[in-house]
């Protein structure tokens, strides 16, 4: 069977020592950066990204891979044990799993995580293995028209399933179009917004812009308030009780099957899938008086649906080379950097790298099994490291990351203004993703854009005579609408707010 | 009166950005539709974008808000200027200068800064750092620069 080939290949490009020791790294590297508040994957991805120039291109994406769904495990941790969530997706976490870690059961709440993400990390890359295929067969045929309708139908998901208000993220997306044309025009050769400074001639770098936005941005946030832990929580035994494990087994199954389908989704990818999880979860549990109180259901649902969340959004990158959130814009520079052009292709041309990463993830996903319960005696000393030792240290990889890139100090005068105008702009409730999204996806759509209509000798309605195109505009139009609708409005608002 | 003080600077800083583009768009050939130039897709969008800042515009003295809240105007400046400093020194006074100055201003724009402490900091990640980009991975940077002589 095809199946069972692609999945062979796939262990002989893992299964090299080197690439196992790279898939080790990285999702030790993620564990870490998930245990410690106020560094997250986009800024540590964008930190290594110069690092993996060295690399082979599959060991390279294999260690990013693992440091992202790597954090999404270390982020539970901090949640149960001092109530601070380690990352964004484990924010729904703190809600039962301190609750949990405050009654003697730190240790049931940390095995319910990590066997809810080990199942739904197995999940996923199963359905990338049986999905990415299928779905990069269907885009080898798209054209420029169809592209661009799939940007459009991209960047509308990703406003619509943006947190806070709908406006401010029409207005991020907007902002990160504009922004991503700065730099010479491919077309004309005219320099657009650079100012007549040579730095600026090749555009501003998305690496620049993700430091900024959700490094620099972010430290000056944490540094908002004086640091409070609350107490750390005992871990006593690690051993769920056979009642514990009856009532897990539904979560993790519902909590995988939304993680799964929001992540593929442009957006927020695992954020949302967590918090949609949960209050799914409180809707139809039969406990659900103990949400919010102790709830093992409260921990498992949301933990499954933020990793499984976090490996299905490696499906559009992976066959269509457009990302869904900033951490897979991040692996596509990082293949670009490697000479491989993301895209449909890129399954059949390069098997042993698209197969290989897919399967590295299983292993890291176990990995993170193995690691993570006997390690928590490490990740819990890590937690108390007090930020003010922290941030200097990452501000100081920022700064060299970003100035390696190219070699460039305008790059880190660039990253200290976008961190001014990431933290500003969060202070007003408009988050970064969005844009930075946007100002991926910007240049892209303009160059579809104008080959659409070139191929269609200027035609616009080529985006509705194209069946494919004619349907993924429709599906924006109809998220557009939906957000119009009071009840789905309703709905949006309560998803993000769980508290 | 202002009533949603976020939607009223959320507003203005699209507006800003939605006319700047616009204006500096001038300057280049706006095209047709089918031929679209350099001008055209900026010029749009910074249009579009000036409607959504008035509307946020308008929305902010129509309904209410969150105040804002805990900004930290001292964090925000040391961070930028550690940055900044870092990248003006790096090349000309090398690491041993750019690096402990990074940590230091940094570091003031937290609460409760000790000085040994971090110190001892700097110092750990100016030699990690030498150590680790500058000599293991061939970073181009001087560990000690041209101003000191190096």
């Amino acid at each position: 069977m095809e199946f069972f080939e692609h999945l062979s290949i796939g262990f002989q490009a893992a299964l090299t020592w080197w690439n196992l020791f790279y898939c080790l790294i990285g999702v030790f590297i993620g564990t870490l950066i998930g245990v410690l508040p106020g560094l997250g994957p986009t800024a540590t991805i964008a930190m290594l990204l110069p690092i993996t120039f060295t690399l082979p291109p599959v060991s390279a994406l294999i260690m990013l891979a693992g440091i992202y769904y790597g954090s999404q495990y270390g982020g539970s941790t901090t949640s149960i044990l001092v109530n601070l969530p380690g990352e964004a997706a484990s924010v729904v976490t703190t809600l039962d799993g301190y609750q949990m870690a405050r009654q003697g059961r730190a240790g049931v709440a940390l095995t319910a995580a990590a066997i809810g993400s080990f199942f739904a990390g197995t999940f996923a890359t199963l359905l990338i293995a049986l999905a990415a295929p299928l779905l990069a067969e269907v885009a080898l045929k798209f054209g420029p028209a169809e592209y661009f309708s799939l940007m459009v139908l991209g960047l509308v998901a990703a406003t619509v399933l943006a947190r806070g208000s709908l406006l401010h993220a029409i207005g991020m997306v907007v902002l990160g179009l504009l922004l991503g044309l700065v730099g010479t025009d491919v077309n004309s050769g005219t320099q657009r917004f650079t100012f007549d400074l040579p730095q600026l001639a090749d555009g501003i770098g998305f690496v620049v812009v993700a430091m900024g936005m959700f490094g620099l941005a972010e430290i000056t946030r944490n540094l908002e308030q004086e640091e409070t832990r609350s107490a750390m929580a005992k871990i006593t035994s690690l051993l769920p009780t056979k009642e514990d494990w009856k009532r897990m087994i539904a979560p993790i199954l519902r909590g995988t099957a939304i993680g799964s389908a929001v992540g593929i989704l442009p957006g927020s990818g695992s954020i949302l899938g967590s918090f949609a999880a949960y209050s799914i979860e409180k809707k139809v549990s039969k406990n659900s008086a103990q949400f919010g109180k102790g709830a093992i259901e409260g921990v498992a649902a949301p933990e499954s649906a933020n990793n499984a969340g976090a490996q299905t959004s490696f499906i559009p990158m992976l066959t269509l080379g457009i990302p869904s959130n900033p951490v897979m814009a991040l692996m596509i520079g990082a293949m670009i950097i490697q000479g491989i052009q993301p895209g449909p292709s890129v399954i059949n041309e390069q098997p042993a790298l698209f197969w290989g990463v897919v399967v590295s993830m299983w292993i890291g996903n176990f990995f993170l099994v193995i690691l993570n319960l006997p390690l928590i005696g490490i990740w819990v000393r890590m937690i108390m490291v007090p930020y003010k030792y922290l941030y200097p240290a990452i501000l100081t990889f920022c700064c060299i990351g970003v100035f390696s890139l190219k070699n460039a100090e305008a790059d880190v005068f660039l990253m200290a203004l976008f961190g001014v105008l990431g933290y500003l702009l969060s202070k007003l409730d408009c988050e970064p993703a969005p844009m930075l999204l946007a100002f991926i996806l910007g240049p892209l759509m303009e160059e579809y854009l104008r080959r659409a209509l070139l191929l269609s000798r200027g035609n616009p309605y080529v985006f509705l005579q194209r069946p494919i195109s004619a349907v993924l505009l429709g599906l924006a139009v109809l998220a557009m609408l939906a957000v119009l609708l009071p009840s789905f409005r309703k709905t949006r608002e309560e998803a993000f707010t769980e508290e | 009166m202002i009533r949603g003080k976020k939607d009223f600077w959320a507003g203005l800083i699209y507006m800003f950005f939605g006319f700047g583009a616009m204006i500096l768009a001038r300057d280049y050939p706006m095209g047709t539709a089918v031929k679209m130039g350099p001008s055209y897709f900026p010029t749009i969008l910074g249009g579009i974008l000036v409607f959504i800042g008035i509307l946020s515009l308008i929305r902010s003295f129509i309904q209410g808000g969150t105040p804002i809240s805990g900004i930290t105007l001292r964090g925000m400046a040391m961070v930028a200027l550690s940055t900044v400093l870092f990248g003006l020194l790096a090349r000309r006074a090398g690491l041993i200068v750019a690096l402990p100055l990074l940590v230091l201003v940094s570091a003031l724009g937290g609460k409760g800064m000790r000085w040994i402490p971090m110190l001892l900091l700097a110092a750990a990640l100016t030699l990690f750092c030498a150590l680790v980009f500058i000599k293991g991975l061939g970073i181009p940077l001087p560990i000690i620069g041209p101003w000191l002589g190096g």
